[in-house]
This record gives structure tokens, sequence and C-alpha cells, in this order.
């Protein structure tokens, strides 16, 4: 397994976004991620890449205990993120952008990191905005950023948090297109979106959750036709 | 300067020779000043090159750091406190002191970066002052620095007055050189990627794999370091030192303002700044409170209409960075 969460639990207050949960990831392996509004799929996602700390639960990744690791370090370890309202370094170009995620997250030299940008670049359609600076960008081209840099950091584990959000139907079909290419590659991958048909033509698995627990985990048709799932998720009654 | 030919594509801007020529040319004429220069004129540079040295570390701390202080007297009273009190009670000569009290100073934010660090925001910056006024209690109850009324440097003694006033001077110009050049250096360094992505956003800079709290102790302490040696060269330059007047918020005032005239994260911005204030200072300063409040309304317009100030706005006009740190990409 390349990443395992065992019991985790979080609260805020006396309200608990997630309780006690437990899953897994094999490498290689995508993981759709589905839910109402508010279940805590973010928060999950804050669990695992270390921007908000465990109450109690344990999280392995690659053969190491990361529980109490800090962001970055976590990061360094193989965990690329990207965040569901871009976060881009506003006054700094795209490519610097890039060379920074390299240069840090994949703990390169400078040189290195050039190859690389150059590299997320040409596969993620901004060679051409280059030298634009990041925070003028359009949404589109910011959502495009935000993986590329994800990617610049060369993460084993990819959370994609909503990128297909606010997209138009080609943008969100080109998007999936780049993701099947990053699979191929063999990266292992977490994607939260409520974007249902982008996530189901790329999951291997899907898992539900519902007011911080898991609902339902397994093969996503299977899953999807889930009585419980229809109710809570489609508010179909069965 | 291009880096690596093995990746060929890829250029760093080239060093900027315009402002270097420019540079060399202040250079010549200023380092031999002394020569040709009123006594008046070289005093006058000391004073405004501590305002400018401290005026790039604000921006450093703030602007690229997003470390908004208001309490950096107190590391420009401490560099001042030390070199006095090696010099009066040690007899460390002041021209030693000068850099030995930078250090000292530096030394002294380690621990107090432990205080500041606990806050965030607005809550920095009042806790910075309120450290700051901490440090000028302090130092105004330890009465072999003279207390509450301060004391002379005396280590000066003995010393001719001409060969002080020249001695002084091309410290202060080395200080000035030498904190640009660094500052430039740093900001182009790997390092500094990381300094801007932080001033950009924290939360994605650490989701990227930078140690963002390294960081910003590690920027906070070297504007401590360049904080005091401003405070240091002031004081061994006016000879005369006490807590109000070191510790005076004042001094993160202006620093503020030439920084928000110039340009906020931009290294040229402390430099537009600086001349601006220099101006201002220099033929506006005998109104008395109405010079006050025209750098005080100067400020709130600057704010409001010129967000990144003349050097933003000199950059929007001409497309050009002075002093650029930026990376370029080319493509094959």
């Amino acid at each position: 397994m390349l990443l395992t969460v065992e019991n985790a639990h979080k609260s805020y207050g006396a309200l608990a976004v997630t309780k006690g949960m437990s899953f897994s990831v094999e490498e290689g392996e995508t993981l759709g991620i589905l839910g109402p509004n508010g279940a805590g799929k973010t928060t999950l996602f804050n669990l695992i890449s270390g921007d908000v700390s465990l109450d109690s639960g344990i999280v392995h990744f690659n053969g190491q205990n990361i529980t109490t690791l800090a962001p970055f370090q976590r990061c360094q370890s193989g965990i690329g993120r990207s965040y569901q309202v871009p976060h881009p370094f506003g006054n700094m170009t795209v490519f610097e952008n890039l060379i920074t995620a390299a240069c840090f997250g994949g703990q390169m030299s400078e040189p290195e990191a050039y190859d690389v940008a150059e590299e997320v670049m040409n596969s993620m359609g901004l060679t051409s905005l280059a030298n634009q600076q990041a925070g003028s960008m359009t949404l589109l081209n910011r959502k495009r950023l935000e993986l590329a840099r994800a990617l610049a950091t060369r993460p084993k584990l990819l959370l994609l948090d909503e990128i297909a959000g606010g997209l138009t139907e080609p943008e969100a079909q080109e998007l999936v297109t780049e993701l099947k290419k990053i699979k191929a590659k063999g990266t292992t991958m977490i994607w939260i979106e409520h974007v249902v048909h982008a996530l189901l033509s790329i999951a291997d698995r899907l898992m539900v959750v519902n007011f911080g627990e898991k609902l339902a985990d397994g093969e996503p048709m299977s899953v999807m036709n889930d009585p419980e799932v229809k109710r809570v998720y489609m508010g179909i009654e069965a | 300067m291009t880096v690596h030919t093995q990746h060929i594509n890829m250029t760093r801007t080239p060093l900027p020779i315009l402002p270097i020529s420019l540079g060399v040319l202040f250079l010549g004429t200023a380092i031999t000043m002394p020569f040709w220069g009123q006594a008046y004129w070289l005093h006058e540079f000391v004073n405004i090159s501590c305002f400018f040295i401290f005026a790039m570390m604000w921006n450093l701390l703030a602007g690229y750091g997003g470390m908004v202080s208001v309490g950096q007297q107190a590391f420009f009273g401490l560099g001042g406190y030390f070199v006095l009190a090696m010099g009066n009670l040690a007899g460390v000569s002041p021209f030693i002191g000068i850099p030995l009290a930078a250090i000292l100073t530096a030394i002294m934010a380690l621990p107090l970066s432990k205080l500041a660090f606990r806050l965030n925001g607005g809550y920095f910056a009042i806790g910075t002052w309120v450290i700051a006024e901490v440090v000028r209690l302090t130092v105004a109850n330890i009465s072999i620095v003279g207390g509450g009324s301060g004391t002379s440097l005396t280590a000066f003694r003995g010393v001719d007055r001409v060969f002080r006033q020249h001695m002084t001077y091309w410290i202060a110009l080395t200080c000035v050189v030498a904190t640009v050049a660094l500052i430039l250096l740093f900001l182009r360094s790997k390092q500094g990627l990381a300094l801007q992505a932080i001033r950009d956003s924290e939360v994605a800079a650490s989701s990227q794999g930078v140690d963002v709290i390294r960081m910003k102790l590690a920027v906070y302490v070297v504007a401590a370091l360049g904080c005091g040696l401003a405070g240091a060269l002031y004081f061994a330059s006016n000879l005369r030192i006490s807590p109000d007047a070191a510790f005076s918020v004042n001094w993160t005032a202006f620093a503020i303002f030439i920084v928000m005239i110039g340009g906020v994260g931009r290294i040229e911005g402390p430099i537009i700044g600086t001349f601006v204030f220099w101006l201002i200072n220099h033929y506006l300063s005998d109104y008395g409170t109405w010079y006050l409040i025209g750098l005080g309304g100067l400020a709130i317009v600057m704010s409001l209409y010129m967000k990144d100030g003349l050097a933003g706005f000199i950059h929007r006009k001409t497309g050009k960075d002075f002093l650029s740190i930026k990376r370029i990409y080319r493509s094959k």
C-alpha cells in the first residue's frame, strides 16, 4: 500500500468532521472520492497533506509514518497537492511557479528544475504562458498551473481537489485526457470531484464520504448503484 | 547570465547593465566624496544610509517575508547600544564595533523571534512593537549605559575628527553597497524563489515543499542584523544615544513610509523611496507638524492609488525592472 489512513479523527470544537475513517490506496491506483458538500472530503486531504493535524489516528505513506510531519516534509516525501481554489504564486511567472515546486518539493538543483518545469509546461499546454504572471491568468489556466505545479514536485501520490469544478465540458475533457496520461505514467491519484462522469472515466475505485464517515468503498459502478449512495449523494430514494 | 549551457533554452534575466553602470558611476563619485565634499554632506549621507539600510530590511521582512513588523526599532536601538557599550566599556573601536554590534543584534533576534513568531498578521505587528517597548524599558534601567537619559560615545576621544568623519562615511558606503548586493544575490538565489513564494502564498509554499518557518526565521534574523547595522552606524556617527531616541517607533514608521512610496516587495522600492524621503526631509522638515501630516497624507494617497509604489509605477509604464530577479523562460 502506498497510503494508509487508520482510524482518523478530527474535530473542530464540537463538530466532528472526520469520524474514525480508515482507507488505503495502492501504488498506481486512482481513487475517486465523492460526497455531499461538507462531508469532510477536503479535510481528508488536509489530513493527508498535513495542512491540518489529526486528533488521533495514523497516516502511513510509502512505508513511513508521516502522521506528525509538516506539510513541506510530506510534499518532499512525495505527496503532491492541488487546492480546490488555486493558490498560485501570483507575482511570479508560470515558469517560476514550476521551478519553485521542483526545487523545493522535488528537492532538485535549479538547472534540473528548469528541465522539469519545461517538461511539465509542455505536457500541460502552458509553454506559451511561461513568462506570464500567474496571478493574471484565467481560471482554467490557474487550474492547469495548480496541477502542473503539483506535478513538478515529482509526486508519487497526487491529491486533486475538484480540479474540474467550474470548467466547461470541453475543458473538463481536456483535463481528463491529461490525467489519463499522468495515470499511465504510474502516478497514484486521489481525486475529489463533483463532475461525476469525469471522475468515473478514470477512477479505479470509488469512495463515498458522508458526515465524516465512509459510506461506500469499492468498484466504481457498484458504488454508484448502491441505494444508500443514491439516496445520500443524488437524493434518489430507493 | 546563462545558467548551465546544457540547459541552453532557459536563461536568467541578464544582470542589468544600465543600473550597474550608473551604480559604478555613483560609487566612483561616492568613494572620493570625502576629498571634495563638505563635512555636512558626509554626515547627511551617513544618516540617510541608516534610513536606507533600515528600509531595505523592512522591505525584506514585510515585502518578501510577509512579516509586517512595527518593532524593528528594537534592533536599531540594540545595534546602537551595542556599539556604544563596546566602545565605552570595553574600549572597542566603533569602526570594528559597528559590524560586531550588528552580529550581536542578530543573536538577540533568535530568542525574540520565539516570542514574536507565536503571533500572526496584525497581532505580529503589535507584538513586535510591544517587544521593542520592553527592550526600550529594559535598556532604560541599565545604569551602566546611562539609564533613561542615555550616554555619549567616548571611545572616539583622541581620534582626529576629520579622520573619524571620513571613516564613518566609508563604512556607511560599504554597508549600503553590501546591503544592496547581498539582498540582490539572495533574491536571485534558489532561496530567493522560496521567499517570493512565501510572499505570494504561505499555504501554497509549504504545500510545495518550502520550509516556511525556517525561511521566515532566517529572514527575521537577517533583518535584525541589517537593522542592528543601521543603528550601530547611526549612533556611532551621532555620538549620543538615549533609549527614547534609539527605540522610537518613528524609525519603523519612516521605514514603512520609504518602502510604501518606493514599492513594497520590490528591490528598487527602498532605493527610490529613500531618495524621495531624503528630498522631503531635507527641504520640508522645517515645517514641523505639517511635515509629518504631509508624510502621512502622501502615504495614504500612495496606498490608495499606487499600491505598488513608484518602482511599480515605473515598471508598469516602461515594462522594465531595473534590478530584476526574474527567471525568464525561452523556448527552443
